[in-house]
């Protein structure tokens, strides 16, 4: 096939497309941190998970592991049913405990676990047993004012 | 008085049925230019040309505009977070600002002005120096020979002049964000990774450029190959194609948006 100035030009123009293509998804998205697709999913049941949403990070000691794959009303306990996809990298111990936290105090909310001390680890479908919700400010406040309101009848 | 509302009223309607008419006309003609598209891959140097024509051709615009987008991004941005205390969550800003809106609405604005402008003007002369006719009287099918391989030019190129828009963008940004202000080079990126998703993000403003690629090649076609023969004929169809791909390019970017970063 006979080349031409043309198809260099093109070439150079498609090439440069790509690469920017490439560098979008790898330096700018996320496809190099923990990759949703390859884990282990485990469950925790909170009474409020607050502002957390699908996809939030999972972090224990403040390193991401994982991510939170899917929340739904349990119908029967009228509990949040967190779904949380773990990196096969890491294993956590059975009774590990799961938080609802907020980075910074405008920040995201995450979920951080705290490892405990069983020998066996968490498994596929395995359900984390201790639990703690999210602080909802507004109960903060209300629990605040009642305790200030009972110290003055005290008095 | 009555004279006067009277051809107010008939001038309005005229417009109203003229426009659904060529809305119609457009339509069949899309489909003219889809259906006789197996030309532009049977004979794939055909399309390369136009490839070269409406993208290679955009290159330097496009990399030097999405450049200069990111550096004010960066600026702006700075200025802003700064107040909040978050100058690190700077990359975030500049990166999502440009691979979800930014980079496909401002490239392909870009595109309808440089490559859109240009392809109206190519067809409308044709038209007007009778070479489309002179086609097909030698039974080439202008549709197969020029008009589709234009089409799928444009639709290849947008989504990559697109892509390196945004890269682009995202340099400058780090131009100025880090290396001229001193944002933490590690946050800046750690924050931007943690925060765009490559399916909800990245590829949703690539299905946006190919979707505006489409828009604009059909506009600049269409206008084109419907303008009257005349000098100013094709001097008003250039300018239609640069406002109505704009308009366009705007709608659908706002449709697209409500459909795809709405809720979660």
């Amino acid at each position: 096939m006979k080349r031409t100035t043309v198809d260099l030009w093109v070439g150079v123009f498609v090439t440069a497309g790509v690469i920017a293509l490439f560098t979008l998804a790898l330096k700018v998205g996320n496809a190099t941190t923990v990759s949703a697709s390859h884990g282990y999913t485990v469950f925790a049941e909170f009474d409020n998970i607050g502002g957390l949403k699908v996809r939030a990070p999972v972090k224990s000691a403040g390193v991401v592991v994982g991510r939170v794959e899917g929340i739904v009303l349990d119908q029967q306990k009228f509990m949040a049913n967190v779904k949380i996809r773990i990196d096969n990298h890491y294993k956590f111990p059975k009774d590990t405990t799961a938080a609802i936290l907020t980075s910074g105090l405008l920040g995201e909310q995450y979920i951080g676990l705290e490892a405990g001390g069983d020998t066996a680890n968490l498994a596929q479908d395995d359900r984390i047993k201790l639990t703690q919700s999210a602080v909802v400010l507004e109960k903060l406040i209300g629990q605040f004012l009642y305790g200030k309101a009972a110290e003055g009848n005290a008095k | 008085m009555i004279g006067a509302l009277d051809r107010a009223l008939r001038h309005i309607g005229h417009l109203a049925i003229d426009w659904v008419w060529k809305l119609g006309v457009a339509t069949r003609f899309t489909g003219y230019v889809l259906v006789r598209s197996a030309d532009s891959v049977r004979r794939p140097q055909l399309t390369l040309n136009e490839i070269y024509f409406t993208g290679t051709l955009s290159l330097i615009i496009i990399v030097v505009s999405g450049m200069f987008v990111g550096l004010v991004l960066g600026l702006q941005g700075y200025e802003t977070l700064k107040r909040y205390g978050s100058a690190e969550a700077l990359g975030t800003l500049v990166a999502l600002a440009l691979v979800r809106e930014l980079g496909p609405v401002v490239s392909a604005l870009l595109f309808a002005s440089r490559a859109g402008s240009a392809i109206t003007a190519k067809i409308g002369i044709m038209k007007a120096t009778e070479q489309l006719s002179a086609m097909e009287m030698m039974a080439v099918d202008p549709f197969a020979r020029v008009l589709s391989p234009i089409f799928w030019g444009g639709v290849i190129s947008m989504p990559l002049l697109a892509a390196i828009f945004s890269a682009m963008g995202v340099f400058g940004g780090y131009l100025i964000g880090v290396v001229v202000i001193g944002v933490d080079s590690g946050s800046f990126w750690s924050q931007m990774q943690a925060n765009v998703d490559l399916r909800e993000d990245i590829l949703n403003g690539v299905i946006k450029s190919v979707v505006f690629g489409v828009a604009v090649t059909l506009i600049a076609l269409f206008e084109g190959y419907d303008a009257p023969p005349t000098a100013e004929g094709v001097s008003y169809a250039v300018t239609r194609t640069v406002v109505t791909s704009a308009l366009a390019v705007l709608a659908l970017d706002f449709i697209l948006t409500s459909f795809m970063f709405t809720g979660v």
